[in-house]
């Protein structure tokens, strides 16, 4: 550390060149910051998934219902320990653009399949009371400043076209800062009496089920399909993550395009800071070889270019990590559109190591050349 | 004074003398190069999607068809009518006739679970029930291989983008819907539109395996002429027997194809901007460089009498040399990579998948030209600024 003033010192010495490099880092990295929370807002339902949870769904599309009565069904199979139904009901609120989900739910096997949303007990007990009661997340709330005791007239296009009128009961959050709070839940009883005839009374959109065991998910994902076999209504079950991942790939390879933005940022960055570095050591063969010539060790050497490409990285990323971090703080900037915006931990370590990665990727060569200098040839060149 | 065409040999000479110098520092050209290329590839990639997917949903629909929906409804999905509205629509004034009668398809709109070639994953693809005039009413829709289906028989053709995407799909193999299995006969093509998405099979065929009875979701008409639209919706709007919203096919794919262009455009837009942002920074280090590399030639020359500002356009130029080069590359290999690049996506207005190309169109290549040469300009300018101040009696000392 005695050698750290020398560091600043050189870092300091071409204060252009020094910002300059030092900007294109923070930009890289504000990129790389911004990719990596529009990812989790398309993809990031896998994560939040309950490792215990199986959804079970008709095998021909998601569009097509299943009957209310394989709740009973599924609870008897064993290692099944809850089975709640959500049904899509795809209404809107003024305006399409306006899009949240609805969907009508049982309530107390609701709450209990789903203890990452948290919601007052006096507000639960409100809904129990209240039939056209329907409770919100935080997320919609806020977008369209309803408080409780509000009135939420719905249009529904599905199941009968007629505005439905909701009492707005309770606002619930979630427990992680990565839990979707924009749905709208509201009772099942309520919901089957008042859709129209011939609009499938008695059918359910789709399952989720506990399961007591999570090793067990795929067996007993079999299990409920068997169950169902040769029925009118065929079902498809898979574990929560695995559902959600491929609704996530239906939008595209997310992933993968995000990699390959990435990619290529950071190899054009990889370029101007490596060239960079490499003409400041070049530039400084001279003063190099007086540092060798008083007594610098190889390995010093080695050291200091590495610790000045690294300070570099670390600070330019560190700028653009911490602006990025404070941008996602704010939540979705799109009002709506991507409701799990937002800078993961693992994400910001992630940062933190490619930081590192490019301070020591950009100082390896100018820094082993460094090393390598004869004290001779470099003090010819002063 | 010198004259315009000395003032021009003098910014030649200079550029000529910049130009020259260039493999002497390599490394950092490359580096400029590079960079700008990365910036121009990733912009024209990442807009590429967008352009593909508006194309393949404004090549489904001309201004002379029209679709019919439910009032209020937004999408083919949540519509509905039934026998005696479809009847109605199809008698309309306004709709296109042949031997057959009116040109008017009316429609059912279902999604089926087929996994994703690429991912291995389920995806909602569209699966429609269509009549016999489906094949008039839409533009350039053709059978590229086997055959159309049977009407009134268990049988399907699958648009060329869903073969191509999701598995299960060849001519001979066969589809799962409820208890039935429906061979694919036939492959069609629909010049990249939408419809190259979509299983077809016969309208009462999917009413029997979906328990839909007489019901459609949709009418889709050829009319007479582009002009008799308004004949044919005024005709529609003010019938007491209907509650319908008559919308031009191209209007409707337009209009469903917004949300997702646009946030892709604006992604791209903002990434290709912070890009450039970092690209301007690698420019303008390797252009002071190379000023500074270049601190007593510079003065040399403006001692031997050249002018200040033939030094900055010379340098100005020598910068956007470099940038054009790198946006020539970014562009190629943008071209190379992305063109025709076959994906599919969701479209969310009707929660089925939409097959589509990534189009690297001109007009892309050239936008991202003119980013490279903005780069280049910003790049070049305070460097070749600075260049032209120096005072000529210190510049030439620092020997």
């Amino acid at each position: 550390m005695k050698f750290a003033h020398l560091i600043w010192g050189n870092l300091t010495r071409k204060k252009l060149r020094t910002s300059l490099t030092l900007l294109s880092i923070i930009v890289a990295f504000v990129l790389f910051g911004l990719l990596c929370a529009v990812k989790q807002a398309l993809a990031g339902g896998v994560e939040m998934a309950g490792a215990d949870r199986l959804i079970v769904r008709h095998k021909v599309s998601i569009i097509q219902l299943l009957p209310e009565s394989y709740k009973a069904r599924m609870e008897r199979i064993p290692g099944v320990d809850l089975a709640v139904h959500q049904t899509w009901f795809g209404g809107v609120y003024q305006d399409p653009k306006n899009f949240f989900m609805q969907n009508p739910v049982v309530i107390e096997e609701f709450l209990s399949m789903h203890p990452e949303l948290i919601l007052a007990p006096a507000q639960k007990k409100a809904w129990l009371e209240t039939r056209t009661g329907a409770i919100i997340g935080r997320k919609t709330a806020d977008r369209f400043k309803w408080k409780i005791g509000d009135k939420v007239p719905i249009l529904s296009p599905i199941w009968g076209r007629r505005t439905w009128e909701f009492d707005l009961v309770g606002i619930y959050d979630g427990r992680d800062k990565g839990s979707d709070t924009t749905p709208m839940f509201f009772r099942y009883d309520y919901f089957d009496e008042s859709r129209e005839e011939g609009r499938g009374k008695g059918l359910v959109g789709w399952y989720t089920i506990r399961i007591k065991d999570p090793a067990r998910a795929a067996e007993i994902a079999k299990l409920v399909d068997r169950e169902f076999e040769n029925s009118p209504a065929e079902t498809k079950t898979e574990p929560e993550g695995a559902f959600a991942q491929g609704f996530a790939q239906q939008i595209g390879n997310i992933t993968l395009i995000v990699a390959g933005i990435l990619g290529a940022v950071f190899f054009t960055l990889l370029l101007v800071t490596g060239s960079t570095m490499a003409q400041t050591v070049r530039e400084r063969f001279g003063e190099l070889g007086v540092l060798k010539a008083i007594g610098f060790t190889n390995g010093q050497v080695l050291a200091l270019v590495l610790a000045e490409s690294c300070l570099l990285a670390l600070l330019g990323g560190g700028i653009g990590l911490t602006a990025v971090w404070a941008f996602t703080a704010r939540g979705d900037p799109t009002g709506g559109m991507l409701p799990l915006f937002y800078f993961r931990p693992s994400d910001v370590m992630l940062g933190v190591a490619l930081c590192i990665a490019l301070g020591l990727i950009t100082g390896i060569f100018p820094a082993l050349q460094a090393m390598r200098l004869r004290v001779a040839d470099a003090l010819r060149r002063m | 004074m010198a004259g315009p065409l000395n003032w021009f040999s003098q910014v030649g000479s200079i550029t000529k003398f910049g130009l020259m110098s260039i493999p002497q520092r390599r490394g950092a050209v490359a580096a400029t190069v590079i960079g700008i290329a990365g910036v121009v590839a990733v912009f024209v990639g990442v807009l590429s999607i967008a352009a593909g997917f508006k194309r393949a949903m404004t090549a489904s629909g001309s201004p002379d068809a029209a679709i019919v929906l439910r009032s209020g409804s937004d999408s083919e999905m949540v519509s509905g009518f039934g026998r005696t509205e479809t009847r109605v629509i199809a008698d309309a004034p306004g709709v296109a006739r042949n031997a057959q009668g009116p040109l008017s398809s009316a429609e059912l709109f279902v999604i089926i679970n087929l996994p994703k070639r690429s991912t291995g994953t389920d995806a909602n693809v569209p699966l429609r029930g269509v009549e016999g005039a489906a094949m008039e009413v839409r533009d350039q829709l053709k059978i590229s291989s086997g055959r159309m289906f049977s009407w009134g028989r268990n049988e399907v053709i699958v648009g060329a983008g869903a073969a191509r995407e999701f598995a299960g799909l060849e001519i001979g193999s066969q589809i799962k819907v409820g208890w039935d299995t429906w061979p694919v006969v036939g492959i069609f093509s629909a010049n990249g539109g939408i419809a190259e998405s979509e299983i077809w099979t016969d309208a009462k065929v999917l009413q029997g395996a979906y328990n839909r009875g007489e019901s459609y979701q949709s009418v889709y008409t050829r009319l007479a002429s582009a002009g008799a639209f308004q004949q044919f919706k005024d005709s529609l709007t003010t019938n007491p027997q209907l509650n319908v919203k008559v919308i031009r096919q191209s209007d409707y794919y337009a209009d469903q194809s917004q949300t997702l262009t646009r946030l892709i455009t604006t992604l791209g837009y903002l990434i290709a901007f912070l890009m450039a942002v970092g690209a301007v920074f690698g420019a303008l280090n390797t252009m002071y460089s190379a000023v500074a590399a270049r601190t007593r030639e510079i003065a040399t020359l403006r001692a031997l009498g050249f002018g200040s500002g033939a030094v900055v356009v010379a340098l100005m130029i020598e910068s956007l040399v470099l940038a054009l080069l790198g946006g020539a590359v970014g562009a190629g290999i943008s071209f190379a990579a992305f063109n025709n690049f076959h994906a599919a996506t969701m479209n969310w207005q009707s929660f089925s998948q939409v097959t589509f190309a990534f189009a690297v169109t001109p007009h892309l290549l050239i936008q991202g030209v003119v980013w490279a040469a903005s780069i280049g300009l910003i790049g070049g300018l305070f460097p070749a600024i600075r260049a032209a101040r120096q005072p000529i009696a210190a510049a030439l000392r620092e020997l």
